[in-house]
């Protein structure tokens, strides 16, 4: 379980964008101001289609990935390989 | 006693996608990467309280997280302007954020409330779950559901996807110049 997130935060392949589960809009918790109206029928425009939620998907992971790409900064690595040959208290 | 390596090469494996977190959050790469190694000083002062086995990235991006958003609380000015001082930064210095082909979406982007921003980029490019992403953010899975739900709306509203062609460099260009008069 712990080890699924850290490859999750590594490979950046799959998402929890695609396979939308219907969530609907409304969630129990969030203010009922911005709940859709009364109405329990979705209108079709009122989810977003597969094809629209795929490509805001993959916009963002190609916007993220070009920074995950660049890998580690030198500064930083040095940085955490210092501290780490450091005495732990 | 020295870190143990195995710890060690968790923390340097989650650094990219730790970058790509605080730009995201900071719309900067410099503040991004100052927010970065702050964060890195503060886990490995106090890794004895990461539990080994549990989740490192999340763990981390809790701690970024955390400190983005007190250094915000500190600085007034931005805290009001947030949003905008953000769309600012993306224009003045697109080389620095990444590429032009991602301009508008990045604008795009900028336009959320930062909760809805940062929920989407959690969940939707660092691969967090739902519970995890609540678990960072130190809300409800229910919210977290809720406003990546009402920031993909919004994307797709910003962006006007209606056709393949609208997502291409001209809309992106037209999106940078028309932000110009939004001040």
């Amino acid at each position: 379980m712990g080890d699924r997130g850290k490859d999750d935060a590594m490979k950046h392949r799959r998402t929890n964008l695609e396979p939308v589960e219907p969530v609907t809009e409304r969630p129990e918790t969030d203010d009922p101001m911005n709940r859709p109206a009364a109405s329990s029928t979705h209108k079709p425009e009122a989810r977003l289609g597969r094809e629209v939620q795929a490509r805001i998907g993959q916009q963002l992971r190609a916007m993220y990935n070009d920074v995950v790409n660049q890998g580690v900064p030198q500064h930083l690595s040095d940085l955490v390989r210092r501290l780490s040959d450091q005495d732990q208290d | 006693m020295k870190l143990d390596p195995a710890i060690r090469d968790q923390v340097l494996a989650t650094v990219p996608s730790l970058r790509a977190f605080a730009i995201s959050l900071c719309g900067n790469i410099d503040r991004a990467d100052d927010l970065v190694q702050e964060t890195l000083l503060r886990a490995l002062a106090h890794i004895d309280s990461f539990q080994p086995g549990t989740n490192m990235p999340a763990w981390l991006f809790t701690i970024l997280r955390n400190l983005f958003r007190s250094e915000y609380r500190k600085r007034r000015r931005e805290v009001e302007d947030a949003d905008g001082r953000y769309a600012e930064t993306l224009k003045s210095h697109p080389e620095q954020t990444g590429r032009v082909e991602f301009e508008e979406f990045r604008a795009a982007l900028a336009k959320l409330p930062a909760d809805q921003r940062e929920a989407l980029i959690l969940v939707g490019a660092s691969g967090f779950s739902y519970d995890d992403a609540a678990a960072i953010c130190g809300c409800a899975v229910g919210t977290i559901k809720s406003r990546v739900n009402r920031a993909r709306t919004r994307l797709a509203d910003l962006l006007a996807i209606d056709g393949v062609d609208d997502f291409g460099p001209d809309r992106a260009t037209r999106a940078v110049l028309a932000g110009g008069g939004r001040s």
